[in-house]
């Protein structure tokens, strides 16, 4: 535990060390902000019968920030460590292939939930004008905190899949971008689908992005939801760690 | 400590190691030796289990480095080829963070990690960010991580390339203060560097093992070159260097007069005596009249003439 401690601390000090976390700090502040302008001009005015949160990710900013941001902080994570030939000091080290890539992927899903913090003070400032916990509740603001970090993890783990196939961080990213967003508009076809019940509609009903999202902003929180993410995420994990224990058989 | 058998590395259609054998015992200085591209770090990777070999057996201190990985990486110091290091971080932090990986107790990371900073000189840069340290001092940076653990075995992979003289000698005086208590693997392609600080040799060319054992031992089989200037027309020197039949001459007309004569390939024996009588027999003088130990070069030259003999 205290060597995992300690790998996800250095990825950690990754993004602090230099400009390149607080870079991606400031674009997702910017975006955030600008989504947190569209919801309250959308507001004004108008009655609405959403919860705030379900209406901000209504809004483009949410897909943007989580497709273009989420693949800039994972492109690191092995790609840079290939480079730099770090790699090879890390994994001639006591410790298991298992541990690095979960610590490479804690510590991008840490970075990207303090990534949304400013969206906490944005959910204050509303709660505090409105006043009505109708509009936001605390409960709403949990179960949408938890869809965050589902699809979050969702989408590190892909990013670090994409991280671990080259040692190019150009190359991981837009690799991890394109995965990332082939996976979001796959999701689109369930808007054909309408209200067919034929396995390839309940199918695009399932792997969409967005109707899982929509329940947590509900303040709703769905098994299957949960379980649709977690093994996702299992998955790409798992993926990560054949394509990282490679090296010992290819 | 290690026991490589018939070790062999194919990437794709490349083969880097073809069927390599050999053993070093607990405490040796042991150098490895190569041209770019012999083996060596290849040799290396597989032993601290960086990556896997296509077949055959390594173990180190018994362990199998296929089964027992991280058995194998707890006895281990390793420096990679080019000594990789993470240029973000303070020289002081890093050892700190290699130190939690190696499960160092908390009480003793510490102590431990200044201890090594001391032993490898890098006490007073312990606060700078290693981007900012001279590559001397990366070198001994990479050094001391490899000691941290107290490992049994210590694996260096050119622990000198790119320094400065006066930074080659630093490490190297360095490696000497750690023989004694190490079993130790070092690679390099520049031979007296392993004469100055191994015990023994294994040299590779061309994924193949030439030869192992003693370095002294090895150089003695090897072609030494005399060189002899006369003052002589150059046909009659010619002549006369066919004659003295000393294996291939290399002649060449000096501006002044004087013919510089190169003989190699004179094996087991010094030639200089029997040059030197033959120019005198002549009345030409002669003002230089030298012996160069055999190089690397001359190493590798005899060694796969001696293997193409073979076959």
């Amino acid at each position: 535990m205290n060597v995992f401690r300690a790998l996800v601390r250095r990825e950690l000090s990754v993004f602090f060390q230099g400009p390149n976390g607080f870079i991606i700090i400031a674009a997702v502040m910017f975006l955030i902000g600008l989504g947190f302008i569209v919801v309250l001009s959308g507001l004004n005015g108008e009655a609405t019968p959403m919860p705030v949160t379900q209406v901000f990710y209504g809004t483009y900013f949410f897909w943007v920030i989580l497709l273009l941001i989420a693949p800039m902080i994972t492109m690191r994570s092995f790609a840079m460590e290939r480079a730099s030939g770090t790699y090879e000091t890390l994994m001639t080290a006591p410790i298991g292939d298992w541990q690095v890539v979960l610590s490479k992927f804690t510590g991008a899903l840490i970075f990207y939930m303090i990534l949304w913090l400013p969206l906490l003070a944005c959910s204050i400032v509303v709660r505090l004008y409105v006043g009505e916990s109708a509009v936001l509740g605390f409960g709403t603001m949990l179960t949408s905190a938890l869809g965050i970090l589902m699809v979050g993890s969702l989408y590190m783990s892909i990013g670090c899949f994409a991280s671990a196939l080259t040692r190019n961080q150009a190359v991981a990213a837009v690799s991890g971008f394109a995965l990332g967003a082939a996976l979001f508009f796959t999701g689109f076809f369930s808007y054909f689908a309408g209200d067919r019940t034929d396995w390839l509609s309940q199918l695009a009903r399932h792997i969409s992005l967005a109707n899982h999202m929509e329940s947590f902003t509900r303040g709703v929180i769905d098994l299957s939801s949960i379980v649709f993410f977690l093994s996702l995420t299992g998955l790409f994990l798992y993926l990560t760690h054949k394509v990282v224990e490679s090296r010992r058989w290819k | 400590m290690i026991e490589v058998q018939n070790l062999t590395k194919r990437y794709g259609q490349h083969v880097a190691l073809d069927g390599v054998s050999f053993s070093v015992n607990t405490g040796e200085v042991v150098g490895f030796l190569g041209p770019n591209g012999a083996g060596k770090s290849t040799t290396m990777r597989i032993l601290t289990t960086f990556m896997a070999a296509t077949s055959g057996s390594a173990r180190v201190a018994g362990d199998c480095v296929f089964e027992q990985p991280d058995r194998v990486r707890e006895r281990i110091g390793y420096m990679p080829e080019n000594n990789p290091l993470p240029l973000d971080l303070r020289a002081s932090d890093y050892l700190t963070f290699r130190a939690q990986l190696k499960r160092l107790a908390n009480s003793t990371e510490a102590e431990r990690v200044s201890e090594v900073m001391g032993q490898c000189g890098i006490a007073d840069v312990a606060n700078r960010f290693i981007g900012q340290l001279s590559r001397g001092y990366r070198q001994r940076v990479g050094m001391a991580d490899a000691l941290l653990a107290k490992p049994e075995l210590i694996v260096l992979d050119e622990p000198t390339s790119g320094l400065d003289p006066n930074q080659v000698r630093a490490v190297r005086r360095l490696i000497r203060e750690l023989a004694g208590d190490h079993t130790m693997l070092i690679s390099s392609h520049i031979l007296s560097e392993i004469e100055m600080t191994c015990d023994r040799v294994v040299i590779l060319h061309q994924g193949k093992l030439l030869a192992s054992g003693d370095l002294n031992e090895l150089m003695a089989k090897a072609d030494a070159a005399v060189t002899a200037e006369v003052n002589a027309p150059l046909p009659e020197v010619k002549q006369w260097a066919t004659d003295l039949a000393l294996g291939q001459a290399e002649i060449a007309e000096q501006p002044d007069g004087y013919v510089r004569c190169r003989f190699s390939g004179a094996k087991n024996s010094d030639t200089r005596e029997r040059i030197f009588a033959a120019a005198t027999d002549r009345g030409w003088p002669l003002r230089e009249l030298s012996r160069q130990a055999p190089s690397l070069e001359d190493l590798f030259v005899s060694l796969t003439h001696g293997k193409e003999g073979q076959r």
